[in-house]
């Protein structure tokens, strides 16, 4: 054996080793896991992570998606396509279904980001789900920096970050009592360029708006949103065409772009790496709520 | 949509590039980790504007003329009301040579629990003095923590070394006392450094004013040290997930790489913890003790050659051995014997005690299985003397952030090693049967700070010699 052959692992591949491993850990150990898939960029490496872990056999359980009703369409679309492609059951719960019929109403500053929340736990709650895996990183926001690989849920969704299981070795402890749920993220340790590597290593698919598009935008809270009919132009705002992509893609309501030229997920590597803003940050309206608007809604029972 | 054509065939943009760190820090209160820690990330361009100009406008807030580093690693919002840290945080920092991921285990409250979390995936720790102060207590604490979880690099960062004026006497004499710690402590990889986190030196950049130094910055110690991980060396061990028996095929793009799924494919899924396999390898299964060969090593980016530690893959065997999820595949050169009986140091997490008799379940690699708590033989005391080892207090029970030895009887016999030679298998978590809740974190076998107490001879009596069929 030469030394070249001992070498030790790259980022990437110990990453993904120690993904698929959490997410095989799961399937191994809880009676009814399910994924949260939005089509968002995260949410698709974790998706692409599990079919990998699974080959040759499918990927034993579903993936959910929290429809705000205020996606963009182009997401909405690559959904579809995505779980027909990697082989996943999609379950939909409908925040608009719950505004219709009265059991959340529309906030005054039009997010829909917080409403997830009661839809997502009706959800676990209905289809029995003990496990969800989350897209969340750790390096996404402070709140996040604390989070357990297996973070448990009491009945009520809520986190209690103050305590939180000690989590050593690989030794992921999912037991918990009944009515309790263990949220998943499997991409604890990934970064936002870690991400986009896996993508352009993987050739991994993800929504044409996470690249470089011209779409009419006014610039508002120092921020580019988009003009749709959720988030019309405001009187004497001024609407300009611009070349622009997304860093994440939530509700469009709440979801900003940033502008670019970068149209492959190479230029995209190149803009993040040189990036001066946090993903969140740049992009995210409902994390600007207060200093620990993350850390409230995951207390909640959020993603 | 999804354009994958050829892809699969070749990984090899994910063999090129960086390779990955894990390191923990530890420290006292006011030692000056969160600003060495923030110094660290902030240095290596990891730290983004909008998130600095937040840093800034509260340093502002709070009447200081500079941004605060510390705040960079700010978390919870009990922990900004209080200005105090609780909990493990993660850290992500990257150069083009390494990706470093960072547990910043606070000092103080629970540091026990906090540092033994950390270590237990470090590659390195990053133990912090304040250089007005040297080795003090929590420093030997620390690092007998560090011993036991045999974290194989231990970097002493003399902190505010310009507050003692840049003087090399000061840091001779810390350096001097660190190292005859180490020594009494069987930790052997150390390297110290002169730093102010505050000021810049020696963290990412050179300092002038330490021109008597010449070893290299904190972020040069990291980007270098050896990663070629022991492990890799070691003998194979390979914790069984789950039995791959496919009913129907994977999806596209993956389908067509499908080793003919046709009802005959057994495949078992895992992540090599330890040491290497080949096809053609002679393994044997754990705790049945079954020898068989390896037949192939299967991934959806096609078969390999050679898998190494780390790696997360499907093992196929060459004959129709039993084989579960919980089992161990394992180098026929000294696998560990199958015990029911293990004596084992004890980190005890929770809040509730553990007391003698106590029922417990013990999770070890992909198996979990009750135990009973036979004996508690002894707590460590830790406040002890540089140039000595700490030594064993005779105790009825531990509590949280105790260390003890612990005798278990297993309901059933699990294949441990020992902690010393293999970290992921000598280690297992003691998990309550009631609420689930994670107890406590146990190193199998002998500890390597007592070499010389009596609780050492006893317990290395209980392992591994016994049980019947095991290596000879």
């Amino acid at each position: 054996m030469t030394t070249d052959q001992l070498r030790p692992l790259t980022e990437l591949q110990a990453l993904e080793s120690e993904s698929i491993h959490i997410i095989r850990e799961v399937a191994a150990t809880f009676s009814s896991p399910i994924m949260l898939f939005s089509g968002g960029k995260d949410s698709v490496v974790m998706l692409h992570l599990a079919a990998k872990a699974f080959w040759p056999a499918p990927i034993p359980f579903g993936v959910l998606h929290v429809d705000t009703g205020h996606n963009f369409p182009e997401v909405l679309q690559f959904r579809d396509e995505a779980v027909e492609f990697y082989g996943a059951p999609l379950k939909i719960a409908s925040v608009q279904d719950y505004i219709d019929d009265g059991r959340l109403r529309e906030r005054p500053d039009g997010t829909r980001n917080p409403l997830q929340t009661l839809p997502l736990l009706d959800a676990i709650t209905k289809g029995g789900h003990d496990a969800v895996f989350g897209g969340g990183r750790r390096d996404e926001e402070r709140a996040r920096a604390k989070e357990r690989v297996f973070s448990m849920r009491d009945e009520f969704g809520q986190w209690d970050p103050r305590n939180q299981r000690p989590e050593l070795w690989s030794l992921y402890n999912g037991r918990h009592l009944p009515g309790e749920h263990v949220r998943i993220f499997p991409l604890s340790n990934w970064t936002e360029l870690d991400v986009w590597d896996y993508i352009a290593a993987e050739k991994i698919s993800v929504p044409t708006i996470y690249y470089a598009h011209e779409r009419h935008v006014t610039f508002r809270d120092g921020m580019w949103i988009a003009i749709t009919e959720v988030t019309p132009a405001r009187p004497g705002e001024v609407v300009e065409l611009h070349s622009v992509r997304y860093r994440t893609v939530g509700d469009m309501s709440c979801t900003a772009a940033v502008l670019s030229a970068a149209s492959t997920a190479h230029d995209v590597i190149t803009e993040v790496g040189l990036s001066k803003i946090t993903e969140r940050g740049a992009t995210r309206a409902d994390d600007r709520l207060s200093e620990a608007a993350m850390e409230d809604r995951k207390r909640e029972g959020y993603f | 949509m999804p354009q994958r054509s050829s892809v699969l065939s070749s990984n090899a943009n994910l063999t090129g590039g960086r390779t990955l760190l894990r390191l923990a820090t530890a420290g006292s209160v006011d030692d000056g980790k969160s600003t060495l820690v923030g110094r660290l990330l902030f240095d290596t361009n990891s730290v983004l504007a909008d998130t600095l100009d937040h840093v800034e406008q509260v340093s502002k807030r709070r009447g200081l003329d500079r941004a605060d580093l510390a705040l960079l690693t700010d978390g919870l919002r009990a922990e900004r009301e209080q200005g105090i840290t609780i909990d493990v945080a993660y850290r992500y920092f990257a150069t083009p040579a390494r990706k470093f991921i960072l547990a910043d285990c606070p000092g103080h409250v629970q540091y026990t629990r906090n540092t033994v979390t950390g270590s237990s995936t470090a590659d390195v720790i990053v133990l912090l003095v304040d250089a007005r102060k040297g080795v003090i207590e929590q420093t030997r604490r620390h690092l007998a923590v560090a011993s036991l979880l045999r974290v194989p690099h231990v970097v002493l960062v003399v902190n505010k070394i310009d507050l003692v004026d840049y003087s090399e006497d000061v840091f001779t004499a810390i350096a001097t006392d660190f190292a005859l710690l180490a020594r009494s402590l069987g930790v052997l990889d150390t390297h110290c450094i002169p730093v102010s986190a505050t000021e810049g030196d020696n963290v990412v950049t050179r300092s002038h004013r330490t021109p008597w130094y010449d070893g290299p910055t904190v972020l040069g110690y990291l980007e270098n040290v050896d990663d070629t991980r022991l492990a890799v060396g070691s003998e194979l061990r390979f914790p069984v997930q789950h039995v791959v028996r496919p009913q129907s095929a994977a999806r596209a793009p993956w389908a067509s790489r499908a080793p003919e799924v046709n009802g005959d494919y057994r495949g078992y899924a895992g992540k090599i913890e330890s040491g290497r396999v080949r096809p053609g390898d002679e393994i044997v299964v754990l705790p049945r003790g079954s020898h068989t060969l390896v037949e192939a090593i299967d991934t959806p980016d096609g078969p390999l050659d050679l898998a190494v530690a780390g790696q997360s893959v499907i093992i196929r065997l060459n004959s129709d051995v039993d084989v579960s999820r919980g089992d161990v595949l394992a180098a026929t050169d000294a696998p560990p014997a199958p015990i029911r009986d293990i004596t084992a140091t004890v980190c005890w997490l929770a809040e509730r005690d553990l007391t003698n008799g106590a029922r417990v379940l013990v999770q070890h690699g992909t198996s979990i299985t009750k135990a009973i708590v036979k004996s508690i033989e002894g707590v460590l005391d830790l406040d002890f003397e540089s140039g000595t080892v700490p030594c064993w207090r005779p105790t009825a029970t531990l509590t949280l952030n105790d260390i003890g030895r612990v005798r278990l009887a297993l309901a059933s016999p699990l294949p441990i090693d020992s902690y010393r030679e293999h970290r992921a298998t000598g280690a297992f978590i003691i998990v309550d049967d009631a609420d689930g809740w994670t107890l406590g974190a146990g190193l199998a076998g002998s500890t390597p700070l007592t070499a010389r107490t009596a609780f050492t001879t006893q317990s290395d009596q209980h392992y591994p010699a016994q049980q019947g069929r095991g290596p000879s």
